[in-house]
């Protein structure tokens, strides 16, 4: 059911809305792209779900249907749909804080129904949209516009989180591993269940700006993220029937 | 049939083609809840119990997205958790409706005793403009027939519609008949209302400002006045279509009592004992609360002497009143007890004295 002719971009996406509006160095750009490239051999139809923050604005940029709601109810909205069209593949664009702050209560409880949808997380340590402040993900130490002297809360694990929530398929890359990520984003709409794709993706303006990072060490801490050593990456868990 | 109020709403909702309820358990509303998730899967409908109400009216919203007549019902606090997604079912103009049983509050207060606190925030607790719809049954029979009726105006104006109930409706049991009712289905929209578009044929929505092509535009004067227009007008300019009130006896009466919801069945025997004691009452009861029946209201209180607003809080709908006559006197019940029609009864003639 995947093989099908692969889609050119513009069939998929809106093009004529580029240059994005993603910061340079910013790694939504290339989430984007990964999820182009992993649905451009599918043959279904999609709806494309945001909620708010610099990630939900990669929804924004798919041909189809396009629905944003409120900070952090994408997965209710999700919910509802599915309970009507379960027919209809729900891909849902999210960020660190969207999901896992306001968004909390339903991200644990949509991986506790196994709602069958595939939650692309893009997370970079930090609330980008609203100019750099600390997120429940922000490791301990650094900076941010509200931690001005560093962090002194303990960051979620946001995939570990969804996992003991009960969710089907969790993975999690850098926006370096591309090709793993396309795989990921994939495998996730083909799992039935709750699939979770974290990508740790680099905010240059509102988290290395802070920490005194340029692009490239900025780059280069994702380099290093990769490796998995700090933070488990790869996929998590594949317990879902696909 | 004999059936509570809280029943009638969800028999109301079935006969209306309600088929997605979410919701979340709150006194003194829950029976609606219990009675969707029997009645929902006999007729292939979907109910869901969220994690919280916020929860509960984003699946509404997406339901009703996805094609689905879609409810839910809840109680004061529940109800102010739920204003966020009201306001981008305002936005968005997408149909649903919410049933909220009023308790007295604030905060938990009296859960299973009944108030009538929300009937300002069922218009104005949410951020931002934009109308919407307050329908307030004072029967069992009335639950039925506007919870079908909400569903109708929430499809024929794409807008959320809130019908208020209380804790003494939703529980006193009543003789319900059916009728045959008029049933408005998805796309069925009033003149100059674009019917909404369904999943598959590029749905752009989104609670953001959207430019002509459904793009975010997040900085858009025009635009958004004109969206704003949009959402706010096709309500007032159809107000006289959707109104609702009753009137009893305002023929000559030199005094007027205005009142709704269980306050009004109170004020029906207050009524009837004035008269009987030789006192020229009418009454006037708003059964649409938002959009509010200024008009009518003016005109039956045009050769009125005063008017007795009594309601179960300190004065909300009294300031309606206000606006459409000039001589108005609030009787207010907040302890949470149905009022007193004795009490009113002395203070109306302690007034007019």
């Amino acid at each position: 059911m995947t093989n099908g002719d692969r889609k050119r971009m513009q069939d998929l996406i809106l093009v004529e809305r580029f240059p994005h509006i993603f910061c340079p160095g910013c790694g939504n750009g290339v989430v984007l792209k990964a999820t182009y490239e992993a649905i451009s051999t599918m043959d279904r139809e999609f709806v494309f779900l945001g909620g708010i923050g610099c990630s939900a604005r990669i929804a924004t940029y798919f041909r189809g249907d396009v629905i944003r709601g409120a900070h952090g109810r994408a997965l209710p909205i999700a919910t509802g749909i599915k309970s009507i069209r379960p027919d209809v593949d729900v891909i849902v664009f999210t960020g660190d804080g969207d999901a896992s702050a306001i968004g909390g209560n339903h991200l644990i409880h949509s991986a506790r129904r196994n709602l069958d949808v595939t939650v692309v997380c893009v997370n970079n340590f930090v609330y980008g949209m609203t100019g750099g402040q600390v997120a429940p993900t922000t490791p301990k130490g650094k900076k941010t516009s509200t931690t001005p002297e560093g962090n002194e809360e303990r960051p979620f694990d946001i995939s570990k989180l969804v996992l003991a929530a009960g969710a089907s398929y969790v993975a999690r890359w850098t926006v370096l591993q591309f090709k793993p990520l396309v795989r990921s984003i994939r495998r996730g709409i083909e799992t039935k269940g709750f699939s979770f794709i974290e990508v740790l993706s680099p905010c240059p303006v509102g988290f290395g700006r802070r920490n005194d990072m340029s692009i490239e060490e900025l780059w280069a801490m994702y380099r290093d993220l990769s490796r998995g050593e700090e933070i488990e990456i790869g996929e998590i868990s594949r317990r879902g029937e696909t | 049939m004999f059936l509570s109020g809280n029943e009638a709403c969800v028999e109301g909702a079935i006969l209306a083609g309600c088929r997605f309820f979410a919701g979340y358990p709150i006194t003194p509303s829950t029976e609606i809840a219990e009675g969707m998730a029997r009645r929902l899967p006999e007729v292939n409908g979907v109910y869901m119990q969220m994690e919280d109400e916020i929860a509960s009216i984003f699946s509404v919203i997406g339901a009703s997205i996805a094609g689905a007549k879609a409810m839910t019902a809840t109680s004061g606090p529940g109800f102010s958790l739920m204003q966020e997604g009201i306001s981008l079912a305002v936005m968005a103009e997408i149909p649903l409706v919410i049933v909220n049983v009023q308790r007295s509050g604030p905060s938990t207060g009296q859960p299973t005793l009944p108030s009538q606190q929300e009937i300002m925030q069922s218009r104005w607790g949410r951020h931002g403009d934009g109308e919407s719809i307050t329908l307030y049954p004072n029967s069992p029979q009335e639950c039925l027939d506007f919870t079908v009726e909400a569903f109708n105006l929430a499809e024929r104006y794409r807008v959320p519609v809130i019908l208020l109930s209380d804790a003494v409706i939703a529980h006193m049991r009543e003789n319900v008949c059916l009728r045959d009712f008029h049933i408005v289905e998805r796309g069925e929209v009033e003149d100059g209302i674009e019917p909404m578009g369904e999943l598959g044929s590029g749905l752009r929505i989104d609670g953001v400002s959207l430019d002509e092509t459904g793009f975010p535009k997040s900085v858009n004067p025009e635009g958004h006045r004109k969206h704003i227009s949009k959402i706010t007008n096709k309500i007032e300019k159809n107000r006289s279509k959707i109104i609702k009130f009753e009137k009893r006896c305002i023929e000559g009466c030199e005094y007027l009592i205005i009142s709704t919801g269980i306050a009004s069945r109170v004020c029906y025997y207050v009524q009837r004992r004035l008269i009987e004691e030789g006192m020229k009452v009418g009454l006037f009861r708003p059964i649409t609360i938002f959009p509010f029946p200024w008009e009518e209201l003016s005109k039956v209180g045009e050769e009125v002497e005063k008017a007795f607003v009594v309601e179960m809080n300190t004065g909300q709908m009294f300031h309606m009143v206000r606006e459409s006559l000039d001589e108005v006197e609030l009787i207010p019940e907040y302890s949470g007890k149905i009022p007193d029609p004795n009490a009113i009864i002395n203070k109306i003639k302690t007034s007019v004295r």
